[in-house]
């Protein structure tokens, strides 16, 4: 299971607790994380990439593994780590405001 | 028995204060959708407990609630809890927040640029709701107010929203730019006599009208004068804040321009200015009283640069004239020190027998008036910045 954590206003959005987990069939990259993410919460559609670029959403970011996932290719594999889930994959709203 | 709901989006989150008709005791509800920015929630006219909301945020998009309770309870159109994901043939559900230009061969019209602050062209992107016009006839219909500037409209009660394109494919894009709050098309006027005609107005492009159900549009924007534009009587290009009407004389329009208030007899073919003796004509809101056709109501700011009262008084203007004579009502507004903005939607009356006017603030305070804008008290005063207030009266 994938363990996903995301930040405070998805959750109520989707109506989870701090942490989702998730099966992904297949090679876990972001996109596939995604994609099941969104299939499993539709309410995120859009919220964390665009509708139909599929581009992250500019103040979202992506970590795990204490790495910046952010700029990563879509379809590269995310750390085994986060595959096995032993540690979780992190969406964060950018810091900004103060 | 009769009362008043109050609409009101914040920056952070959306309220609902609702009263008796002797609007005297208040009581408030929420924050809704807690930390967002609430751009507007309005009720259907043909059914109070109908209210569309815009959520929107800078990190996480837009998002479309609705409630079908008087916001008691809220949901995402098409995504109510418990129910499956994907419709029996396979196809996401949660299109509701999904604001698509429409660019088909069939309906839409070929995505331009339009102009960024400093002259350059940009592509146009989606960004946000700005306003949410409920259909006077059809609590599912509704149209939205966009950013990037453009008008879409939603048939099956906001699960899916499409472009009504000829607004923005009528050829003077490039020419439109955005304001200090971007290029947001944030004034829909549905003409209660004539339902094929659609007013709008954008920031910073000017007031369009269609008279064929939004297929075409063309501007409206004879007699506006603005020296922030190379040719101050340009087509296209003024930065409009708000247009208003009265429902028993829909082709008479009153705006609050950037500068100037204007007024229009023919459904916006000319205007001419009716700032009269306003201490300033800068300002956001503008609106009409429920029973007067010709009482309208501003709230006078400093200027474009300095968006708050002048000398620190917050007086709402009074015409009874449709403009050009100006009386300042005060009694119950701050006289000193007081430096909020009023934004663009965020005054609205009531249709009580005694008209209530309602405004909001960015210092969080919305204020009422139940006798047609005499006196004033806050309903509520430490909300966070109000940027739309709406008000619904109840049978």
């Amino acid at each position: 299971m994938i363990r996903i954590i995301l930040p405070p206003p998805l959750r109520v959005l989707a109506g989870t607790g701090p942490e989702v987990t998730l099966d992904v069939q297949g090679r876990v990259t972001l996109r596939s994380l995604l994609d099941a993410l969104e299939s499993r919460y539709p309410m995120l559609r859009g919220t964390i990439r665009d509708h139909e670029s599929l581009q992250r959403r500019p103040f979202v970011r992506f970590f795990a593994c204490e790495e910046d996932l952010s700029h990563e290719p879509p379809d590269t594999p995310l750390p085994d780590a986060v595959a096995q889930g032993k540690e979780p994959f992190m969406v964060v709203g950018a810091i900004a405001g103060g | 028995m009769a009362g008043v709901r109050v609409l009101v989006g914040t920056r952070k989150g959306a309220f609902i204060l609702e009263s008796d008709a002797n609007r005297r005791q208040w009581e408030v509800r929420g924050p809704f959708f807690a930390g967002w920015e609430v751009y507007h929630v309005k009720g259907s006219p043909v059914d109070p407990d109908r209210i569309y909301a815009s959520q929107t945020s800078g990190w996480f998009g837009q998002i479309i609630q609705r409630s079908s309770d008087a916001g008691k309870t809220w949901e995402q159109p098409g995504l109510k809890p418990g129910e499956p994901s994907t419709t029996p043939e396979g196809m996401p559900m949660g299109e509701s927040n999904k604001f698509m230009y429409d660019t088909s061969s069939e309906s839409g019209k070929p995505l331009t640029t339009h102009q960024f602050y400093d002259g350059t062209q940009h592509p146009w992107q989606f960004k946000r709701v700005w306003h949410l016009e409920p259909s006077l006839t059809d609590p599912n219909t509704v149209y939205a107010g966009v950013e990037d500037a453009a008008l879409f409209r939603t048939t099956d009660g906001g699960k899916s929203w499409h472009e009504l394109a000829g607004l923005r494919g009528h050829g003077t894009g490039p020419k439109w730019q955005p304001g200090a709050g971007g290029m947001c098309l944030h004034t829909i006027l549905l003409d209660p006599v004539n339902p094929s005609r659609i007013y709008v107005a954008i920031s910073a492009a000017g007031a369009f009208r269609t008279d064929d159900g939004g297929k075409t549009w063309k501007p409206i924007n004879r007699g506006l004068k603005s020296q922030y534009i190379p040719d101050p009587d340009a087509e296209v290009g003024h930065c409009v804040h708000r247009i208003a009407m009265h429902r028993s004389r829909p082709k008479v329009l009153f705006m609050q321009k950037h500068w100037d208030v204007l007024r229009s007899d023919d459904a916006g073919d000319s205007w001419r200015e009716v700032s009269g003796n306003l201490p300033t004509d800068f300002g956001f809101v503008i609106d009409v009283h429920a029973h007067e056709p010709e009482t309208i109501y501003v709230v006078p700011i400093k200027s474009d640069g300095e968006h708050y009262p002048p000398d620190g008084k917050l007086r709402v203007y009074r015409s009874r004239s449709g403009g050009n004579e100006w009386e300042a009502m005060t009694k119950g507004l701050p006289q000193k020190d007081c430096y909020v903005n009023v934004l663009r939607d965020a005054m609205a009356v009531d249709a009580l027998d005694s008209c209530g006017i309602y405004f909001g603030t960015t210092g969080g305070q919305v204020y009422a008036s139940t006798d047609a804008g005499d006196s004033w008290n806050p309903i509520v005063r430490d909300l966070p910045a109000v940027l739309s207030v709406e008000v619904q009266t109840l049978p």
